[in-house]
């Protein structure tokens, strides 16, 4: 691999809720120890249930959350302690589409002003034409620089969104679940609209989901996360998965042909508590192929035919 | 047939929203109603358990038949001891569904103590019956927990156990797992199909998701813009959706082996009630197949097999089938 | 694209304008109406009536309301209905001038406490908690009681006593926005917390915390008239709303208009300003429900 765009070793971010009058703190660790190299061009996603810390780990890589522990590298620069002019420079490279169309657009703000705001946040003036430029690009009329969030559908917004993240021409883009609060039609629009300006603008992206599916349609290598830690990476996003909880995931989604019923096998038990993680593999509880092992030790990275997998008793190819 | 809509239409104030809609299901079947945002799926939903009322909704025409009794104009009353007893309604979010001052145990108790007239103690014994049957683990602990100490995919299960509660023999569910994780997901609506078979109830599922009415559902309604479009057997609509628009929908959803750039979404969006237009066809200005006459005649609806569609230029049919008179 | 991109977040907000929604409402029309007629009153006063409000003539004391003295005369014989246009100019520049810069202090010290939070937001908190543990006229006795009767002492009085309330409503208001993943948003892209505050939040929160001032005005107009009841308002001759009543509390039986009319007046203008906020409100929920549906 080519020196990579975006480079994570032993990323770790540890949250605690303070303690009351009667309460002790309590401490939860919502990343650990994740290693992930994005290559230039590539398109990562990140992929788990709610609560198993891809919202923050794209947050750390963004640099809005500060790491507790391990660094980040962006283009080979040592970026995790980054801080004023330098941090600002960053962030014209970096940057990223939230998850909720509704509240990451300001309701007083014009189509216009959201787009510009990049500019204005650096104190840069805007280039002429470039809202409309922008505009054109994620496939809205001209006609709606003038109007306000609250005029637009769920769809048309995640695309001002969009504008907003390309406004200042970034290297690479976070998505963090971009279409989980949209109608699969729209979500469909906005994917397609997403391959089209990763190929027009050579772009790098790290695509947070839930929806394995749609990550391994859009993607081209695969993170999987499981309460903090990276249980599996599939540089090959169609092969067969190695780990049980890749697997479990899998034939959670639902393929939309009544002749796959049969296969589905839900995954039983729920994701413990994070403040309380059990011993040993954090998916073992959970496991239907879980051995003793697994119960009392951590399993480590180890190499497979298709990426990395931390699990004692893998899935064979 | 355990429910029958037929030509169902409806208004609120002057805008209307519903036209003509018919659908039926029947014991131990699930129908699945699909539709994006706007097309009138959810409104359907509170049309069928009598709350489009409080919205200010009317109902122009059609009827609506449960176990052989006349809905569309059933006092309030008597749709109050309907609703809840034979008729359960799941809503889309249960973080809201569920009041925060009170035990799981609690509410559940309370639908199958005004319903089924259940004592303290037996109601508490049927809650934990239920539970346990959703696979809801330590059912007697949890009937002691407040909402607030369960996670979204219990909560939703919570739900489900107050439609179950009283012994409905339909259970009307909008989105039920729209904000739930995948495993979770696939648990409800495992539980639910489970649950249609077993006790041989009917069940209205709402989506808009393609995947989930592959899954579970026996019979799907597509509705578009209040109207609708296609409705049939889950098979046949899979095999060979006649409407572009199911076909679309179905596209929506990524599968295994689809080539880059093959996800395209429909272009567009639903048309909002104020400019629906009567004489055309509403699904035209996002349609490839469209030409003039869908632009200013009405398709009206006719048979293909055991299926129904209501469009100009259905897919995979070579000459145009005469229409019905419907 | 014939409007120009404003410069700023305040800027669409005046655009989209509530006060001119709320005054077309019936109750905002006549509440906004009544108030414009007392302002200009106050304002042109010494075009509107032939008297001076300090002019003495004692032989014409405690004429009842009649054509040439509408609202009577005074012990003095002074014109009452005079007074009362020279009193809204104390009564009402005080009470709006110290609400504005009790609103203003109060935004900044909230939006400040609310989005650093953490130390600062406790001390400014307790600071703030500690005129609020008093009744408004307790903390305005106070202070007047150390400035020294007149109208700064009053406009002081007025200005700390309505500070608690708008540091505390702006504090919440930022607290619940700051959470809003449009600021997460705009720190991505490099905004600075400056920016943040005076782009973002405050405009958001422009609405609610203006309507608050509002309705504290007529609070205050109360306020000030009960530190001039006392005598510790406006000095004499110049005369107040408040002090007008004080003398005519006196002189009851002799001539109830010289008590009478600045207590009308006082009412009626704190309904006008209630109502007219009320409207505005109205306003401005509306707004808040299309924007989330």
């Amino acid at each position: 691999m080519s020196e990579p765009i975006l480079a994570l070793s032993g990323l770790t971010r540890r949250f605690s809720t303070g303690g009351g009058f009667l309460r002790p703190a309590r401490s939860m660790t919502a990343v650990r120890g994740v290693d992930l190299q994005v290559a230039r061009g590539d398109i990562v996603g990140v992929v788990g249930e709610s609560g198993c810390g891809k919202s923050t780990l794209a947050r750390l890589a963004m640099r809005l959350l500060e790491p507790s522990d391990g660094t980040i590298r962006f283009e080979g620069q040592d970026v995790t302690h980054l801080g004023g002019r330098a941090l600002k420079s960053l962030r014209k490279k970096l940057q990223m589409v939230f998850q909720d169309p509704y509240s990451s657009l300001d309701p007083r703000y014009t189509v216009r002003d959201c787009i510009e705001e990049p500019f204005r946040a650096l104190g840069e003036p805007v280039p002429p034409g470039r809202v409309e430029d922008l505009l054109d690009q994620v496939g809205l009329p001209r006609s709606f620089a003038e109007s306000y969030p609250h005029q637009m559908s769920g769809g048309q917004r995640q695309r001002v969104g969009i504008a907003r993240a390309l406004a200042y021409a970034p290297d690479f883009v976070v998505l963090d679940e971009p279409t989980a609060s949209l109608d699969v039609s729209i979500q469909a629009q906005i994917i397609a609209l997403l391959q089209d300006l990763h190929r027009q603008r050579d772009l790098t992206y790290l695509f947070i989901s839930h929806d394995l599916g749609l990550v391994r349609y859009f993607c081209s290598r695969i993170v999987v996360m499981y309460l903090g830690s990276v249980v599996e990476v599939m540089e090959d996003p169609h092969a067969a998965p190695r780990h049980p909880y890749t697997r479990a995931l899998m034939e959670s989604s639902f393929v939309p042909d009544p002749e796959a019923r049969a296969t589905i096998v839900p995954l039983e038990g729920e994701i413990p508590s994070p403040f309380a993680l059990p011993q040993g593999c954090p998916f073992a509880p959970r496991c239907p192929r879980v051995q003793d092992r697994c119960r009392s030790e951590l399993p480590q990275p180890t190499a497979t035919t298709i990426g990395r997998v931390s699990c004692f008793n893998p899935i064979e190819a | 047939m355990l429910m029958e809509v037929k030509d169902l239409s409806l208004s609120i104030g002057k805008v209307a929203l519903l036209d003509r809609v018919s659908f039926a299901v029947d014991r131990g079947q699930v129908l699945g109603l699909v539709g994006e945002s706007g097309s009138g799926k959810s409104l359907t939903a509170l049309a069928l358990t009598g709350l489009v009322r409080r919205i200010g909704g009317r109902i122009t025409g059609g009827s609506i038949v449960f176990d052989g009794q006349e809905l569309s104009d059933l006092p309030e009353p008597a749709y109050r001891k309907l609703r809840g007893k034979r008729i359960a309604f799941i809503t889309q979010n249960p973080m809201s569904a569920l009041d925060a001052l009170k035990t799981i145990g609690d509410q559940v108790d309370q639908v199958s103590r005004l319903h089924l007239g259940l004592s303290r103690k037996a109601a508490r014994a049927h809650t934990v019956d239920i539970l346990t049957r959703l696979r809801i683990p330590e059912a007697a602990t949890v009937a002691r927990a407040y909402p607030h100490q369960l996670s979204g995919g219990m909560k939703q299960r919570v739900v489900i156990a107050m439609a179950l509660a009283a012994d409905a023999d339909l259970i009307i569910a909008d989105e039920p797992t729209t904000a739930l994780d995948v495993t979770v997901q696939a648990q409800i609506v495992m539980i639910l199909s489970e649950l249609v078979r077993k006790r041989n109830i009917g069940l209205i599922l709402i989506t808009h998701d393609m995947g989930v009415v592959a899954q579970i559902c026996d019979k799907v309604c597509v509705l578009y813009a209040g109207r609708v479009a296609e409705s049939g057997p889950v098979g046949q609509l899979f095999d060979a959706p006649r409407h572009p628009y199911s076909a679309a929908l179905i596209g929506c959803i990524p599968r295994e082996g689809m080539a880059t750039g093959a996800l395209k979404g429909i272009p567009g969006t639903v048309p909002s009630a104020l400019n629906y237009g009567a004489e055309c066809c509403r699904f035209a200005s996002r349609c490839s197949r469209a030409d003039a006459l869908c632009h200013t005649t009405r398709p009206l609806p006719h048979a293909q097999g055991a299926a129904w569609v209501a469009c100009h230029h259905p897919q995979g049919i070579a000459a145009q089938p005469e229409a019905l008179d419907v | 694209m014939t409007v120009t991109a404003p410069v700023s977040g305040l800027l669409p907000a005046l655009r989209r304008s509530a006060p001119v929604q709320a005054f077309a409402s019936w109750k905002g029309g006549v509440a906004g109406t009544f108030l414009i007629l007392v302002v200009l009153g106050a304002l042109f006063a010494p075009w509107l009536t032939p008297y001076g409000f300090d002019v003495q003539n004692l032989p014409g004391a405690f004429q009842p309301p009649n054509l040439a003295h509408p609202m009577g005369t005074d012990e003095f014989g002074r014109d009452v209905l005079t007074r009362i246009l020279y009193g809204a100019r104390t009564s009402l520049s005080v009470s709006a001038v110290a609400i504005a810069i009790s609103l203003f202090c109060g935004m900044v010290l909230g939006a400040s406490a609310g989005y650093f939070g953490g130390r600062f937001d406790r001390a400014v908190m307790v600071a703030v908690d500690l005129t609020w543990a008093f009744p408004e006229i307790l903390v305005a006795l106070m202070l007047v009681a150390i400035i020294g009767p007149g109208t700064t002492g009053t406009l002081v009085a007025i200005c700390v006593a309505y500070l608690a309330q708008f540091t505390r409503l702006t504090r919440a208001q930022v607290m619940a926005l700051k959470s809003e993943t449009f600021v997460e948003a705009a720190r991505g892209m490099g905004a600075s917390n400056a920016a943040i505050l005076f782009r973002h939040l405050l405009p958001n929160c422009l609405g609610p915390v203006l309507v608050a001032g509002m309705l504290a005005t007529g609070d205050a107009i109360i306020l000030e008239a009960t530190l001039g009841f006392f005598g510790l308002g406006a000095q004499p001759p110049t005369p107040s709303w408040g002090g007008m009543m004080s003398s005519g509390s006196g002189l009851l039986f002799k001539g109830p208009w010289i008590i009478l009319f600045p207590g009308l007046c006082i009412a009626l203008t704190v309904v006008a300003i209630n109502m007219f906020g009320d409207a505005l409100l109205h306003k401005l929920d509306v707004r808040e429900r299309v924007r989330t549906a």
